[in-house]
């Protein structure tokens, strides 16, 4: 029961999505199940946040090298949370005044507004920008002109970093430009896509978009079968081991 | 030299990366000059299906991103909501990402509170929050957005809200305007809402550089624009302040063509690290032949 339950309501949910799809009549059902999904992916946010705890303070009872990256997350977890929910220092909304939770949670000047501002901002803003000093080395580093495709791969990247900037269109501005001319012969229109910033274009609209599309078709086809495998109940392992 | 540069510190080409990005900033910072930039066909595009709009036009503005990458998106939202401000449109702004309503309070409060005080709250635009679900959100909006909104973000009941009056799901806005840093973003919108309703939904969208590439087999039919990276939102950024920007341009609204300056020195940073690199990989190979 306690696996086939679970089978159950995801074969079922997913028929209902088919078949809304395909039948108008029935549109109403999918927009049921899709609500339902809504609504156990809010639940998935608590079932998170207590996974969290308990994962975290495994660790800390464990003694676990690095514990006390362990501890850090439970105290921010828990200040950040306990400051939303109970909307410390949330002014009343103008609306109701007479309430003092009807302000909203993140009002400028309260505690989860200011740990939000000057911590999470500056923290994501930061790994993301690392990223940067990561690909400079690696550039130096590991793109090397080894072989055919490598050297093929490399004038791409040269095209690409240059055409999206200003030196793209500077180093290539002698080349004539086809957009001012009213009726571009087809001669014409090739020789302005050598303009380094229509080469950029020229490339991701034509290499690009048709290896991505052969990739999504893949993929699309893939999903396709693994949908079937799950809603036909072949396809048991998203629902875990079991062993617990 | 050579063996300088082959046995260089990782730390010597942070250092250069950091200053590369670092001095542009503050030349641009210092003297206010930007490139000039040139607007491609995308963002043409993009421009146009807003500035096409009827005044007063019904738009969604979903903003799925969060501060890790709003040095890349936060310009283009800017410029979205300015665009949208200068044609009088309603804005109905949405959030798939938890934080991406803190980035819809950023462009109210920094743009339309700032500057356009005398915009309305739940008149000329409203801030409908994040919903939890991804593209289950879109599968339910795009047939009835009142499943789901019962509320706006300050909690104030949809019914009582005025520009919500007769709204009863997204196929009736003219347009969904995406700023997308991943999943869900602008590929969920254009399977979800585009797809399933070709004639009545049309999708723009502005989205980071490494998902670009992903986007591009939508363009042209499901996504007629798209605002690829800190340069897309550039050349947006140029049309916009050059149809409504004015004499004295506030410097928030020139953020995107600002950071393509440290962007250009960057790019010629890793294309002469590239050389480098590959001159070092050559001049080794040869000497192992000879030995």
């Amino acid at each position: 029961m306690k696996r086939t339950a679970p089978l159950l309501i995801a074969s079922i949910a997913g028929f209902v999505m088919i078949v809304a799809y395909f039948i108008p009549r029935t549109q109403t059902w999918g927009e049921d199940v899709s609500v339902w999904f809504d609504i156990l992916a809010a639940i998935a946010f608590i079932l998170g946040g207590g996974n969290l705890l308990r994962v975290q303070l495994k660790k800390i009872s464990d003694r676990r090298p690095g514990w006390a990256y362990a501890a850090i997350t439970l105290i921010a977890f828990v200040v950040m949370l306990t400051c939303g929910l109970l909307k410390i220092g949330s002014h009343p909304n103008e609306q109701h005044p007479a309430f003092a939770w009807s302000g909203t949670y993140n009002q400028t000047g309260t505690p989860f507004w200011w740990m939000y501002e000057y911590l999470i901002v500056p923290l994501q803003s930061t790994i993301f920008a690392m990223l940067a000093f990561y690909v400079a080395s690696a550039a130096f580093r590991a793109f090397r002109a080894k072989n055919v495709e490598a050297i093929l791969l490399l004038g791409t990247a040269f095209v690409i970093l240059l055409g999206r900037t200003a030196a793209g269109v500077f180093l290539t501005d002698f080349i004539p430009s086809d957009v001012l001319i009213e009726d571009p012969t087809f001669m014409q229109h090739l020789i302005s896509t050598l303009r380094l910033e229509n080469l950029t274009v020229f490339l991701m609209d034509i290499f690009n978009t048709a290896g991505n599309r052969a990739i999504m078709i893949g993929i699309a086809l893939g999903t396709a079968s693994v949908s079937l495998k799950i809603l036909l109940g072949v396809d048991r392992s998203y629902l875990g081991s079991g062993e617990d | 030299m050579f063996e300088l540069f082959r046995n260089i510190d990782r730390r010597w080409i942070f250092l250069m990366m950091f200053l590369c990005v670092a001095v542009p900033i503050f030349v641009i910072g210092k003297y206010k000059t930007t490139f000039p930039e040139k607007p491609l066909v995308l963002a043409t595009n993009v421009f146009n299906e807003i500035d096409n709009l009827p005044d007063g036009s019904r738009v969604l503005l979903a903003f799925d991103y969060d501060p890790g990458s709003e040095g890349e998106l936060g310009p283009m939202a800017t410029a979205f909501t300015r665009h949208c401000i200068e044609k009088h449109h309603k804005m109905y702004f949405i959030a798939l990402w938890p934080l991406g309503r803190q980035m819809i309070d950023n462009a109210v409060n920094r743009i339309i509170k700032a500057d356009f005080p005398e915009l309305r709250y739940g008149e000329d635009y409203v801030n409908l929050g994040f919903k939890a679900g991804n593209e289950g959100v879109i599968k339910v909006i795009v047939t009835d957005l009142r499943k789901l909104y019962t509320t706006d973000s300050r909690g104030t009941a949809t019914d009582e809200i005025p520009m919500m009056q007769g709204i009863e799901n997204i196929q009736q806005m003219d347009l969904v305007i995406n700023v997308s840093a991943g999943y869900p973003g602008t590929k969920e919108w254009v399977q979800y809402a585009v797809t399933p309703f070709p004639d009545r939904i049309r999708l723009v969208a502005g989205c980071t550089g490494v998902q670009a590439p992903l986007l591009y087999p939508y363009i042209p039919q499901q996504l007629p624009g798209l605002l690829a990276a800190i340069k897309g939102a550039s050349e947006y950024e140029s049309l916009v302040m050059a149809k409504y920007g004015g004499e004295n341009i506030s410097g928030k609204y020139l953020e995107a063509q600002r950071r393509m300056g440290p962007q250009l020195v960057a790019h010629l940073l890793m294309i002469f690290l590239i050389i480098a690199g590959n001159v070092i990989y050559f001049v080794e190979r040869r000497r192992g032949v000879r030995q």
